[in-house]
């Protein structure tokens, strides 16, 4: 995170709250990976990736988010995402992130009813 | 060759009763080297000598022997390492007065066998030393040599409304006396110039210094390029040293009327593409600086919407390929007439050179070019806004992307079309830091933004060349499968974020051109 603000996780009604802070490239990866650990430490039944903090997402960091959505896999854990900008929620779609992942327009959404949304649900 | 004069002593008085300590020679018993010529007998007869060699006796018409012999040395013992004779250790009389015995001529001999390998070593280390400092003085002056040069070319290209301009320069090693220069002249006149001065290294760059200084001094007050340089020629000939002279091309232009006046002091003959082909610009004058009352003829030339003026020094028309044939004049005319006008002209013509040299040919001279192109009609049109050199660092990419953003920013993008060219923009450069120029501080990558009635175009070139294999179309499934590694968005971000992308390689340099439709939403 070039911000050198820190990626936080809380717990929230069971669901795992990843704040993504900063830039989501390269050097974004530790910190990523760090909170992850943490999120699933707590045994959630979701996992959110909130990057209403987020300024810049590059391919590297859109191969972090990857990275989290195939171990979520693994643990067939949902994950979801909210605070997109609408450039980034377009870039999510052209990769088609946001066919794995749940997308929310805000966390009140994202962690009580994460099936109307704009996104589809993990599957 | 100097002998070795530690062993030598003149004896100027007796020592006192048998000292049981070893005397150092003082300062009044050391003798001055005596040099021996090369052509000098004694050096051919010490060479095949075995052993030491007594002067007293020694029956040579040699003005070294002569000489050793005033000074007081009674036997020569060569020094021979390799068949080599390296030195000569000259010996003075005994102190005890006795003549020198057998068993002392058998320790010198000795003495010298072991000595001469470690003097050799001695004189090869020294040898090296001076090489390397003689290497070090020419570097250090190739380098002043450069810095005359850079500081003396213009740092900034002027932004002319309706035209395009461009330079390229390039020294060769041996830095040469290419110059070029753009003069802001009264009346919102240009003034262009180029020159070549003979010689290389700090003597032409400090040549180029003065005429550039000269003739910019000059061009404000004449509007004439004739009158420029015979006042030019004037000014430089009483002080040009020998054997030196200057040819320099120099035009003026009026950017509203597209009308160039010029004159040539013996300059490589300019070209300027037009729509009914190439013309030569001819115009006949000595070069600066050879003689004085020498007259300039001028001539003039109208630019036309879409005419192309390239200015080149002997470099590119000189360059050999390796049968040693020059890639000559008439092929550069016909390299201008084929090749797009413009900043695309240098990229093109120097692709052309490099054909012709080979790939890993040493450029022979400093290579200079200079385009000026006058904005074609209609839709085609573009005027670069934007043009930098960017350090291959992790984390550069964003502060380009900004860069274009804002300067782009007002022409009719939408902030959703300007976000995408931001993250085309970034990917694009990302890539080419790391895959065209591996992220190495001395390879950066060029950025250039051109802005035309309809569209905006970046160019970000690098150092590399594209992959041989197609890149991976990226598929997430396969990526969540583990099936493809989860990078590898680069590239299809930027497709997908652009109207229009092309890749180019050209001269060693790979190209990656991102175009926005203006309007569009």
């Amino acid at each position: 995170m070039t911000t050198g603000t820190p990626t936080t996780v809380r717990q929230r009604d069971g669901v795992a709250v990843i704040d993504v802070r900063g830039d989501v490239d390269s050097r974004a990866e530790e910190a990523l990976d760090a909170a992850w650990n943490e999120a699933l430490a707590g045994r959630p039944s979701a996992v959110a990736l909130n990057f209403s903090d987020t300024g810049y997402i590059n391919s590297t960091g859109i191969a972090l988010v990857v990275g989290i959505l195939a171990a979520a896999r693994a643990q067939r854990l949902p994950v979801r995402a909210f605070g997109l900008s609408p450039h980034y929620l377009e870039i999510f779609e052209i990769t088609r992130l946001a066919d794995f992942l749940t997308i929310s327009a805000d966390e009140d959404t994202a962690i009580d009813d994460p099936g109307n949304t704009t996104g589809r649900e993990h599957r | 060759m100097a002998t070795l004069t530690g062993s030598l002593r003149r004896r100027r008085h007796r020592r006192v009763a048998a000292s049981p300590l070893p005397v150092a020679p003082t300062a009044s018993e050391q003798v001055a080297p005596v040099d021996i010529a090369p052509n000098d007998p004694l050096l051919a007869y010490l060479q095949s000598a075995h052993g030491p060699v007594d002067l007293e006796t020694l029956d040579l018409d040699s003005s070294a022997l002569s000489e050793l012999r005033a000074v007081g040395v009674k036997l020569s013992v060569p020094l021979i390492s390799q068949g080599e004779l390296i030195g000569v250790l000259n010996v003075g009389p005994r102190r005890s007065e006795q003549d020198y015995s057998i068993d002392d001529r058998r320790l010198l001999d000795s003495l010298a066998t072991q000595a001469a390998p470690a003097l050799r070593v001695g004189q090869l280390v020294r040898q090296q030393e001076a090489e390397a400092r003689t290497r070090q003085r020419f570097e250090q002056e190739l380098e002043v040599a450069r810095l005359i040069q850079k500081n003396f070319l213009p740092h900034d290209l002027p932004q002319l409304e309706g035209w395009d301009v461009a330079a390229y320069y390039q020294p060769a090693r041996e830095v040469g006396g290419d110059f070029y220069d753009v003069i802001p002249l009264p009346g919102g006149h240009v003034g262009f110039v180029i020159g070549d001065v003979t010689d290389k290294g700090v003597p032409a760059a400090l040549v180029m210094a003065a005429t550039r200084s000269v003739l910019r001094a000059f061009a404000q007050q004449s509007a004439a390029p004739g009158t420029v340089l015979e006042r030019v020629n004037e000014h430089l000939h009483p002080d040009m040293p020998e054997k030196m002279f200057v040819t320099c091309f120099y035009g003026v232009l009026d950017p509203r009327s597209g009308v160039l006046r010029f004159a040539n002091a013996g300059h490589d003959v300019p070209y300027l593409k037009t729509a009914g082909g190439c013309v030569e610009l001819r115009a006949r004058g000595m070069p600066l600086g050879l003689m004085p009352g020498m007259a300039y003829e001028e001539k003039e030339v109208v630019f036309e919407a879409g005419d192309s003026l390239l200015l080149h020094s002997d470099g590119i028309v000189e360059a050999h390929d390796p049968a040693r044939q020059m890639f000559g004049f008439e092929t550069l005319k016909a390299a201008v007439a084929r090749h797009p006008g413009g900043t695309e002209a240098i990229a093109r013509v120097l692709a052309d050179v490099r054909q012709h040299t080979g790939p890993d040919a040493e450029q022979e001279d400093d290579i200079t070019m200079v385009t000026v192109q006058r904005w074609p009609d209609g839709p085609g049109r573009e005027r670069i806004v934007l043009d930098l050199d960017v350090e291959s660092r992790e984390g550069n990419e964003r502060g380009v992307a900004a860069q274009v953003a804002a300067e782009v920013s007002g022409l009719g993008l939408s902030e959703a079309r300007l976000d995408r060219l931001r993250t085309a923009v970034a990917e694009a450069t990302m890539n080419a830091m790391e895959h065209g120029n591996s992220y190495r501080a001395d390879l950066p990558v060029r950025v250039q933004v051109s802005v035309g009635p309809e569209q905006v175009r970046v160019r970000i070139s690098d150092h590399g060349q594209p992959g041989p294999e197609p890149v991976e179309q990226p598929d997430l499934e396969a990526k969540l499968a583990g099936l493809q590694r989860p990078r590898g968005w680069g590239l299809f971000l930027i497709k997908a974020m652009v109207d229009d992308l092309e890749e180019t390689t050209s001269d060693g340099r790979h190209t990656v051109q991102l175009t926005m439709r203006r309007g569009e939403q």
